[in-house]
């Protein structure tokens, strides 16, 4: 018993009735590095907020089971808290003050004083830094990791690798630390680096600190860890030794679903070969979606999936393709060179996009539905206005005869037409999105997670609707992180790996070739295979 | 007790809906006019005065519209537009014009100037996106003072405006000289209530209630359209292909135009055109008031405009003769003024990232 250093017992954790952890078992021994894996949303991240005692966890109610660390049940209320627990974690995000040298980073909030003159009278924060005992304890940290760098050296202009291996000496340097979290820490690594970055775990391991790892990147997991715990939809799938399994097999377990796809084939479905979208070598300066350099040809009449991890690049391409977010590459559609970087002329050539971002880039929320609706046409094609003289004013009547038929074809619940968009439910304004998209008559539609923050029910409507749209002639792109969605519907999958294609599939190919591709796993084999 | 509970959320919806700024503020005023009441000041002249405060004030308001509505923020920079309707002025007196002739010649020039230094100024805070309202308020600043050298230096000729010694323009012109005092306000203006009734400056309303109307028109155009979807969601109007800069830039003129226009109606109804610092603050009860009419820092329409200035205006309008009563020999009410101006534009700011939820 006494060998396990970390035990999650039971824990489970719901937001508002949506149950996001079921019943979640992870024991964590000495010494041993047991790696987390699951897809987007399948509970990782709710799981360390609990393990840290975030306050979010707290302030939505808490979570039922409980933590034992070394054999005692641990309350974890904040960060503090597990900080006492002994309880560190390395983010993915690096949390340094650039403007501090490495000594004053690893030391910060944690510094050794000694009294001076005034700290009697005016109480420890004003005691004078012990300088010279915390570069010691900095080179201790630093050197365990074998770092040469010096410990007086800025942060500011160190390369990423380095600045990870930073992160990693403040958590050794806190005394007691016993277990360290690591959240996809090789994600913005190079290669090299990276792999200094493991083997500086399995020696932390080595030195009896356990680690929980989470990656998804599978071959890291098959080289360090000792054993795998695999999420999916908040459920634990199952934990098992590394040596008792192989990247396939988590691969397969990390996406298969235990609901069944119910995959009906469009019946009066016409894909014509003929090209109505080139995409050659385009790259997207999307801020942690980058695109670098995809390639797709889109055929009149089909429905594409874009698919792939978060952060890969999958919601880059449809918003480059927008002008949304600055691009360069080129794009053809219809046979014609589309301008780049340039919204309206996007739309005007006949594209509509329905944004990832349903609040903040998709909707007007303090405005009507049927001005959200009309917005688009009205500003892009000069529809729904009347000219009255000078200037171009708007036609309310037209706009709203056409509101409310959009609000019959697509059964948007709502009071009327003039009902404020906030107030309505996800899946209705996810409906009000597309409604507004199809209001510009596009010959193609480009749909980025349309089932993100809604509820099931809702979900299959929206699926119905993009389907039957389909079924009428449209051309549709569909991004996203959802693989049953994409597998339900689409003709064909692509799958993004860091900003590329990492291959095509169809929607009935196994789940462990999705899974391997979503992990970047071939793409590191073929790599293999031809150098 | 069902029905108590029912009245209570009925109440708080409606203190929600109006805006309890504006709650506060026009009880306040309708306090006052009570008291003022009991005090034996009469209430029509109060409320005449109210009204006439209200026509001269207007458009000055009005100028928040566009600028708080392109997500610029209240247009602290209103001496910009301001300075141009005074320079205008100054033109068509230095020409001769006079009387309606003058009204006409100061409001023509001075629109396409406001257009130019609109522009200019639009340009200004597309460049520093993010602090638009400290710019603006320091924009203002910098043009009242580099207009003082201005009025000083431009060798006018015309005796109505110069100082009787020495060169430059006087700090205040006399427009009953050349005919310009109350040219609008007088204007079919009349009386309710008999010889000593309620006032109505006719004229100086139907100017204030058309340029309402042009910016209500204009705000239901797509171009309005387009300005107010930039304001609200930047990045909805990007996507939807709009060019933010642009609608930005045109609120800003429309802004500037109002501002000069404004100072023209102003002058006319207070029989003085009051050059050099004068301008400075003229930004802040402008500001005060479309806040106390309903608006935000990023949502205001034309009715917070028409409310705002009524209960602004009628509540200083009345405060200095009560206070008066009162509190002899005090000069309370300006306090007061400074406070609830200050103060409510304050409270507005606080409010900029609230948004809605």
């Amino acid at each position: 018993m006494s060998d396990n250093l970390l035990s999650l017992k039971h824990v489970s954790k719901e937001y508002s009735g949506n149950k996001v952890l079921k019943d979640i078992n992870i024991e964590l021994k000495k010494g041993e590095i047991h790696a987390l894996i699951g897809e987007n949303g399948a509970g990782k991240s709710t799981l360390m907020n609990i393990l840290f005692g975030m306050s979010v966890i707290h302030t939505t109610g808490g979570f039922e089971g409980t933590i034992e660390i070394e054999g005692k049940e641990a309350d974890i209320k904040s960060p503090h808290d597990a900080m006492n627990y002994g309880i560190g974690m390395v983010h993915q995000e690096f949390m340094l003050v650039p403007g501090f040298t490495i000594m004053e980073n690893i030391k910060l909030n944690r510094e050794i004083t000694k009294p001076n003159l005034v700290s009697p009278v005016f109480g420890k924060r004003l005691e004078t830094l012990d300088i010279k005992k915390m570069n010691m304890d900095t080179r201790q940290a630093l050197d365990t990791l074998d770092m040469s760098i010096e410990e007086y050296v800025q942060v500011a202009g160190l390369p990423v690798g380095h600045m990870q291996f930073i992160e990693i000496a403040r958590e050794i340097d806190k005394t007691g630390l016993k277990i360290l979290v690591f959240d996809e820490p090789t994600a913005v690594l190079a290669e090299s680096e990276a792999a200094n970055l493991l083997n500086a775990m399995k020696k932390l391991a080595q030195k009896g600190i356990g680690i929980l790892f989470i990656s998804h990147r599978l071959d890291e997991i098959i080289d360090v860890a000792d054993v795998v715990t695999v999420l999916r939809d908040g459920e634990h799938v199952v934990t098992k030794n590394v040596e008792d399994t192989n990247k396939y097999e988590i691969a397969q377990l990390m996406v298969g679903r235990s609901i069944t796809i119910d995959r009906e084939e469009g019946t009066n479905k016409n894909i014509v070969d003929e090209t109505i979208l080139d995409i050659k070598d385009l790259h997207v300066a999307m801020p942690g979606e980058r695109v670098k350099g995809v390639n797709l040809n889109v055929k009149k009449g089909e429905i594409v999936g874009i698919g792939g991890l978060a952060g890969q690049g999958k919601l880059g391409i449809a918003n480059g393709i927008m002008g949304i977010f600055p691009a360069k590459g080129e794009v053809k559609f219809k046979g014609k060179k589309s301008a780049l970087n340039d919204p309206k002329s996007a739309i005007k050539s006949g594209l509509a996009f329905v944004s990832e971002d349903r609040k903040g880039v998709g909707l007007l929320l303090d405005e009507s539905i049927e001005s959200n609706i009309a917005f688009s046409a009205m500003q892009i094609n000069n529809e729904f206005l009347r000219n009255s003289g000078m200037i171009k004013l708007k036609d309310s009547k037209k706009i709203r005869d056409h509101a409310n038929k959009m609000i019959k074809d697509l059964d948007i619940r709502c009071t009327s037409s003039m009902q404020r968009v906030g107030s309505l439910s996800g899946g209705n304004q996810q409906k009000v999105c597309v409604a507004r998209a199809l209001t510009l008559s596009p010959e193609l539609l480009l749909v980025s997670e349309p089932t993100r923050g809604i509820d099931i029910g809702a979900k299959k409507l929206v699926l119905d609707l993009l389907k039957q749209l389909n079924n009428e002639g449209m051309t549709i792109i569909m991004t996203s992180s959802e693989l049953a969605e994409l597998r339900s519907i689409c003709d064909r999958i692509l799958i993004i790996c860091e900003g590329k294609v990492e291959g095509v599939l169809p929607p009935d190919a196994p789940d462990a070739e999705f899974g391997l591709m979503m992990s970047g796993s071939r793409h590191i084999e073929g790599r293999e295979v031809n150098g | 007790m069902v029905n108590v509970s029912k009245k209570t959320t009925g109440f708080n919806d409606i203190v929600k809906k109006i805006g309890f700024p504006t709650i506060f503020i026009g009880g306040f005023w309708i306090l006052l006019l009570i008291a003022g009441g009991a005090l034996g000041i009469s209430i029509n002249t109060l409320l005449s005065d109210t009204i006439k405060r209200a026509g001269m004030n207007g458009i000055l308001v009005l100028a928040m519209v566009p600028s708080i509505q392109s997500g610029t923020g209240p247009n602290f920079a209103l001496p910009v537009g301001i300075v141009c309707g005074l320079f205008a002025t100054v033109w068509a007196i230095e020409f001769g014009f006079t009387g309606w002739a003058w009204l006409f010649v100061s409001i023509a020039f001075s629109i396409p100037l406001s257009v130019v230094v609109g522009y200019l100024y639009g340009r200004l805070l597309n460049a520093v996106k993010g602090s638009e309202m400290t710019i603006a308020t320091y924009t203002g600043f910098s043009i009242v003072a580099a207009m003082c050298l201005a009025w000083l230096m431009i060798p006018f000729k015309s005796r109505n405006m110069g100082w009787f010694i020495g060169k430059g323009l006087r700090e205040t012109i006399q427009l009953d000289v050349i005919g310009g005092d109350k040219i609008l306000s007088e204007f079919l203006s009349f009386t309710i209530g008999g010889e000593k009734g309620i006032i109505i400056p006719t004229g100086m309303l139907l100017i204030f209630f058309l340029c309402c109307f042009i910016v209500w028109m204009y705000f239901r155009s797509k171009s309005g359209i387009a300005i107010s979807a930039g304001g609200i969601n930047p990045k909805f109007a990007k996507s939807s292909g709009i060019d933010i800069d642009k609608g930005r830039i045109k609120a800003n003129i429309l802004s500037t135009i109002m501002g000069a226009i404004g100072i023209i109606v102003y002058s006319q109804g207070y029989g003085y055109t009051q050059l050099y610092t004068a301008p400075l603050m003229m930004a802040f009860p402008a500001v005060a008031a479309v806040l106390i009419g309903g608006a935000s820092a990023q949502r205001a329409k034309v009715s917070h405009v028409i409310i705002g200035v009524i209960i602004y205006q009628g509540l200083f309008t009345t405060a200095l003769p009560v206070a008066n009563q009162l509190f002899e020999g005090t000069d309370l009410s300006e306090i007061l003024r400074m406070v609830i101006q200050n103060g409510i534009i304050l409270y507005a700011l606080t409010q900029v990232k609230g948004g809605d939820n």
